[in-house]
């Protein structure tokens, strides 16, 4: 049990209530976290059965724990490919992303064009069509110009986001002007601004950005499965929904799949957790 | 709405121009403003327009079509969206939807709201425990679908273990057409409640304290509190809440793909699992587009008729 602190030190009754209150919440919120997490430990537990039929119904202690399941999964797929498809898949769109976004933002904030209204109006328009109304157009455009079934289309979707460049332009905002007035009278240009002034200024956003759109691509299923077929150019989620059509019966290949796929995101989640939180209250109190 | 300053500051200290050149140099210095707007827009201006904007376009444009993706197309007007309209199969998904909405969205914003009270206190190992129960939103639905499906299982499966061994029935969970559905609700909730308990927690961290701590020395009770204060005030990040999930709401359909398959019998099939299949089993591109523009047009309606409503109930403080 975590150690308990008491919420409110007010006088001796109403700090004994509080612990007595910590200590039933620590107990009951401890009790659903592991509700919570329950279904990846069972998942980890069934990658290491040597049998994976559930014929004897779920269990905690594995008899004889084997990595075989992992054995039968390289094996059927070309796993070493799909997770270094996905990762740099995620890794590159983030890229895009952060570089395209960040740009955009700069241009919306700080250069007066004519018809920047109109032109950012746009833009949040495209923020609100829904992946599922592009998909049947694009996967024509991307078979039509030859490229359906590559990696250019795996990433095409995901190179500009509105939603970052939404939440950069936010950010931006933030950025006192009198800093990149000064810079001007110095003689500096936009580019130099935009390096020197504002980015290292909106750091905290750019890393939020940052990690939504590597979850966004490490997790994303319905563009994949449209425009890849070929094994070699599948991502992980991707892979797991063919490899769960493949071992219908052998559930630790399966779960072993899932432990891979989610290893890496739960690394990345663990490290990023604080920018995750703080984007998600961010985006929430507007 | 600053200009470029440079040239602003410059002004007053040149000699007055004549008026000639004054209009050669506003323009040229339009253009220079035009050339900086051009480098740094069209880098996200090109990938926005070839892959959102254009795609957009042509899926109006094909819905007006009968195509099976690979004959040319044939126009045929409206008909797609008037057959759409007459088919039971529409309504159907469109219900289906609506069922998983109505059985997700009360689900989710209350066990979410009940999270975030109970993890908004200060104590140790609180981050640890915000995180376990945020762990789920991270995580692709492919995996979470995967474990549901396998918890799930009718015959082997840790719910139906659980349920015999107390002796309760054991539903055919997703096996069922009347239990596929509320399985996949149960997986949704269970993944997002971490995203709803976040919001929440974020809203209720910006709370008045002294607003809720007047009351208590006026002698209201915690439920009157409750009642009273926190939820009005949480009112923002509950409509930003039912905004998102409605919108995701409505396109469901990974989960649905992954655990069911849009069946038994159709029992689970939404809006987008019915876009698929239209498509890419049945080479109905044009009554897949029609369909996601009635879905997009419907969301679309939702979305506002919300935002124009929220002046009712939603008070920022």
């Amino acid at each position: 049990m975590p150690e308990l602190t008491a919420t409110r030190p007010a006088n001796g009754t109403g700090r004994r209530r509080g612990l007595v209150q910590n200590l039933f919440w620590g107990v009951a919120l401890t009790l659903g976290a592991a509700v919570m997490l329950f279904p990846f430990l069972w998942t980890v537990i069934t990658s290491i059965t040597p049998d994976g039929t559930l014929a004897s119904g779920p269990t905690l202690v594995v008899e004889d724990p084997t990595l075989d399941a992992y054995r039968q999964l390289f094996d059927a797929m070309p796993m070493w490919r799909i997770v270094a498809n996905s990762f740099w898949i995620a890794i590159a769109s983030t890229l895009f992303q952060l570089i395209t976004g960040a740009m955009a933002a700069y241009a919306f904030t700080r250069i007066a064009f004519p018809g920047r209204q109109a032109v950012f109006a746009v833009y949040l328009a495209t923020l609100m069509v829904p992946l599922q109304v592009l998909v049947v157009p694009l996967f024509i455009q991307m078979t039509r110009a030859q490229l359906s079934d590559t990696y250019f289309a795996l990433l095409a979707p995901s190179i500009a986001s509105a939603f970052g460049i939404f939440l950069l332009k936010q950010a931006m905002e933030g950025v006192p002007r009198e800093l990149d007035e000064a810079a001007t009278l110095d003689g500096a240009h936009h580019l130099r601004i935009f390096a020197q002034v504002v980015l290292p200024l909106t750091r905290p956003a750019l890393a939020t950005v940052a990690v939504f759109a590597f979850m966004g691509s490490w997790n994303s299923y319905l563009w994949p499965l449209v425009v890849i077929r070929s094994p070699e150019l599948m991502t992980l989620p991707l892979g797991l929904a063919t490899l769960q059509g493949q071992f219908t019966t052998q559930w630790n290949v399966v779960m072993a799949g899932s432990v891979v796929s989610v290893l890496p995101i739960a690394i990345v989640y663990i490290f990023a957790q604080r920018y995750i939180i703080a984007g998600f209250a961010h985006s929430g109190l507007k | 709405m600053s200009t470029a300053p440079a040239p602003a500051l410059r002004r007053p200290i040149t000699e007055p121009d004549p008026s000639s050149t004054k209009r050669a140099n506003t323009r040229r210095r339009g253009l220079r403003t035009l050339g900086w707007a051009l480098l740094f827009l069209l880098p996200s201006a090109i990938p926005l327009t070839a892959f959102t904007l254009v795609p957009m376009i042509s899926s109006a444009w094909v819905s007006l079509h009968d195509w099976n993706l690979i004959s040319p197309m044939e126009w045929v007007g409206l008909e797609n969206y008037r057959d759409l309209l007459a088919d039971p199969r529409t309504r159907d998904v469109f219900a289906n939807t609506a069922t998983y909405i109505l059985g997700y969205l009360p689900l989710v914003y209350i066990g979410g709201l009940g999270l975030a009270l109970a993890l908004n206190r200060t104590m140790a190992g609180i981050a640890f425990l915000r995180g376990a129960y945020f762990l789920p939103v991270v995580t692709s639905w492919v995996v979470v679908a995967l474990v549901w499906q396998w918890l799930l299982s009718p015959s082997n499966g840790l719910v139906n273990t659980v349920l015999g061994a107390i002796g309760l029935p054991e539903p055919g969970w997703w096996t069922d057409p009347a239990w596929a559905m509320p399985s996949i609700i149960l997986a949704s909730v269970w993944k997002d409640l971490g995203f709803v308990m976040v919001i929440l927690l974020a809203g209720l961290q910006a709370l008045p304290q002294e607003v809720l701590e007047a009351a208590r020395v006026d002698g209201a009770g915690a439920w009157r509190r409750f009642w009273h204060i926190t939820l009005p005030l949480l009112s923002p990040s509950t409509f930003f809440v039912v905004v998102i999930s409605l919108i995701n709401g409505f396109q469901v359909f990974d989960q649905v793909n992954v655990m069911t398959g849009g069946g038994p019998a159709g029992a689970s099939q939404v809006v987008v699992g019915q876009i698929y299949d239209l498509t890419f089993r049945y080479g109905r591109a044009g009554d897949a587009s029609a369909l996601s523009w009635l879905l997009f047009a419907l969301v679309l309606v939702i979305t506002a008729i919300q935002i124009r409503g929220q002046r009712r109930w939603v008070t920022y403080a």
